[in-house]
C-alpha cells in the first residue's frame, strides 16, 4: 500500500429520521449499517475499522454486539455537532494514510423532546448563566440572526420562504420526519419562539442514524460502479473574536466564523471553487442560520441572500440548491447522525437517485458544512 | 438584610451604582466577562476590572417559552428580554434585558446596567441578577 489515491464513498445507509418510539438508537445505527454494507455489497466482516458517534443514543462501540464482534478498531468519536465530520476526517485521513483499504463511518442519535439543555460546567461557564436564562441555542441563532437582519437586508419573507422550502423538499424525501408542506404565511403566523423566528423557523431534536462505507479511491471499482470521492473533510474552532453561541461576552472586534474558515480549507483541499457546486447542504438550525451559512461558506455573497431566496435560485430547480432533503428543518436534528445526513443526501443527488427531489442538470459536485456549539464547523466537498 | 446576588463574582453588590466584574490583559488588553484567570486572545493572567455602566444594544431576542433546566427562574414564567450591550471601548456583554416588547426593543438604543430581583432562593431570600434597561428621559442618570 502506498501513495494517496483519494477517498470514496462506496455505500450508504439511513434510517428515517424523526420520532420512532420503541425502536432505540443503537437499533436505528444497526438499521443504517447493514443498509450501508448492503449498498457497498460487503459484509461487517470485511470492514477493517469504524468511526461512530453519539450524543444520547449510546456508546457506538457496542454495536458490534448486533453487528458481530469481529476485532476490528472501533473508536468512539464526539465533538458536538460535527461529530459526523470529525469521523468522516478520521476515517479520511486513514484512509489516505494507507493504513486500511476499508471502513465506516457510523452516526446516530435520540435527544429528549424539546430545545437542548446544556450543563454550564461542561462548557467552563458558571451555574449563573443557565439559571438566568441565558444558555439556549435557539437565543443565540435568534441573535445572530437579528443582528445580521439588520446588517444585511434579510426580510421575514425570506426567513419564512427558507423554512417553506425546507418542508416542501421534505415532503419529497421519504427519509425525512416533517413531510406537510407549510406556506410562507402559516410559518409567518405560527408564535415567536425567539424574535425573530417562529415556531417552524427552528428544527427540533429528533432520533435517525446514518452509515456510510469508504475505501481507497483506487479500490472504489471492486464495490460500485458509481463511487463518490470526498475531495475534502476539514473542520475548525472558534476564534478569538467570532460571534458563538453560549458566550456570556464577545470581543468588539468581529473575527470570522469557524464556518468561513472550515469552509475555505475543504475548497482549498478539494481544489474545487464555491461557484463550481451543484448543490449544497448547509447546517440550517433555523432559517437565518440557512442564510447565514450560505455568505460564511463563500457560496454566496453578505446580502445577496434576500434576491437569491425571493427569486427561488436555492430550490430544487434553482441554480444554487439547498438543503435538497429538507434540512435540519424537515430533518430534526439528531447530533450525532446529522452531519452525515448532509453527506448521505450529497451522494444520493451525485448518484442521480435523490428520486423526486432529484436536482436535475446532472450535478457533479457536491458540498456539505455543519455548524454548531461551542463553535465549531465541518465541511466537506465530494465529486463523481 | 439586602438580596443575594445569583453569583458573586460578578456584580459590585451591594452597590447604589452597581457595576459588572470583569477582567482585562495587561498584555494585549483584550477584556472578558465574567473575569477569567487568563487571556483567551494570549493567554497572559488576567487582572479583575470594572465594566461601564451605559451601552448600546447590538442584537436582541425575546425568550417566549420557559427553558428546561438548569434554568431557575421565577414562577409564573414570564417572557424576557435577552440581548448583547456593547460597552463602549470595553466588549459586548450577554444579559437579560427589562424589557421584552419587541416593539420597544432596537439594535442601537442606549441601555444601562440595572439589578433586578430575579427569585427567591430555598430559604425565601430575594436573589437579584444583572440586566440592562433602556434609557429613557427620566431614568437617565
Amino acid at each position: 500500500m502506498s501513495g494517496d489515491s483519494g477517498v470514496a464513498i462506496v455505500g450508504i445507509g439511513i434510517h428515517p429520521f424523526g420520532r420512532h418510539p420503541g425502536v432505540p438508537a443503537r437499533q436505528q445505527a444497526v438499521h443504517a449499517t447493514r443498509a450501508a454494507l448492503r449498498d457497498a455489497g460487503v459484509e461487517w466482516r470485511d470492514v477493517q475499522f469504524a468511526f461512530g458517534g453519539s450524543m444520547d443514543g449510546g456508546d457506538p462501540d457496542t454495536l458490534v454486539s448486533d453487528l458481530g464482534q469481529t476485532g476490528l478498531p472501533f473508536i468512539n468519536v464526539w465533538n458536538g455537532c460535527a461529530t459526523g465530520g470529525s469521523a468522516l476526517i478520521s476515517a479520511d485521513s486513514l484512509l489516505r494514510s494507507g493504513a486500511a483499504d476499508l471502513g465506516m463511518v457510523i452516526g446516530f442519535d435520540a435527544h429528549a423532546r424539546g430545545a437542548f439543555n446544556t450543563d454550564p460546567a461542561a462548557h467552563g461557564l458558571g451555574a449563573w448563566y443557565g439559571e438566568t436564562g441565558l444558555m439556549l441555542t435557539t437565543q443565540y441563532f435568534a441573535l445572530k440572526i437579528q443582528r445580521y437582519a439588520h446588517d444585511h437586508g434579510i426580510s421575514p419573507s425570506t426567513l419564512a420562504k427558507v423554512a417553506a422550502k425546507a418542508f416542501r423538499n421534505g415532503a419529497a424525501n421519504p427519509n425525512a420526519w416533517r413531510r406537510t408542506p407549510l406556506a410562507e404565511e402559516e410559518i409567518l403566523a405560527a408564535p415567536m419562539v425567539s424574535h425573530p423566528l417562529t415556531k417552524y423557523m427552528f428544527c427540533a431534536p429528533g432520533e435517525g442514524a446514518v452509515a456510510l462505507v469508504l475505501c481507497r479511491a483506487d479500490q472504489a471499482h471492486r464495490y460500485t460502479a458509481r463511487p463518490v470521492h470526498l475531495r475534502a473533510a476539514a473542520l475548525r474552532s472558534r476564534r478569538y473574536g467570532s460571534f458563538e453561541v453560549f458566550s456570556p461576552w464577545l470581543a468588539i472586534e468581529r473575527a470570522d466564523s469557524p464556518s468561513v474558515e472550515a469552509a475555505r480549507a475543504a475548497f482549498e483541499q478539494a481544489g474545487v471553487g464555491p461557484g463550481e457546486v451543484d448543490v449544497a447542504q448547509v447546517q440550517d438550525t433555523e432559517s437565518g442560520a440557512e442564510l447565514i451559512h450560505l455568505a460564511e461558506t463563500g457560496l454566496c455573497k453578505h446580502g445577496e441572500q434576500e434576491a437569491l431566496v425571493q427569486s427561488g435560485a436555492t430550490e430544487i430547480g434553482g441554480t444554487l440548491p439547498v438543503n435538497t432533503d429538507g434540512g435540519c428543518l424537515a430533518n430534526g436534528e439528531p447530533i450525532g447522525a446529522s452531519g452525515l445526513r448532509m453527506v448521505h443526501e450529497s451522494v444520493l443527488q451525485l448518484r442521480g437517485d435523490a428520486g423526486a427531489r432529484q436536482v436535475p442538470g446532472d450535478p457533479r459536485t457536491a458540498f456539505t458544512h455543519v455548524y454548531g456549539a461551542p463553535g465549531i464547523s465541518a465541511c466537506t466537498v465530494l465529486t463523481r | 438584610m439586602s438580596p443575594k446576588p445569583i453569583a458573586d463574582d460578578l456584580f459590585t453588590w451591594p452597590s447604589d451604582a452597581p457595576q459588572l466584574i470583569g477582567a482585562r490583559c495587561p498584555s494585549c488588553a483584550a477584556m472578558t466577562f465574567p473575569q477569567q484567570a487568563s487571556c483567551p486572545r494570549c493567554g497572559a493572567a488576567m487582572e479583575t476590572c470594572l465594566l461601564g455602566r451605559r451601552g448600546t444594544l447590538w442584537t436582541w431576542t425575546v425568550q417566549s417559552f420557559e427553558p428546561k433546566e438548569p434554568y431557575d427562574g421565577p414562577t409564573p414564567f414570564e417572557p424576557y428580554g435577552v440581548g448583547y450591550v456593547e460597552l463602549p471601548g470595553e466588549l459586548l456583554v450577554e444579559a437579560r434585558l427589562t424589557e421584552a416588547d419587541p416593539d420597544r426593543l432596537a439594535i442601537g438604543a442606549e441601555v444601562e446596567l440595572v439589578i433586578e430581583p430575579f427569585r427567591r432562593d430555598a430559604g425565601g431570600d430575594e436573589v437579584v441578577t444583572f440586566a440592562f434597561r433602556p434609557v429613557t428621559e427620566g431614568t437617565a442618570a
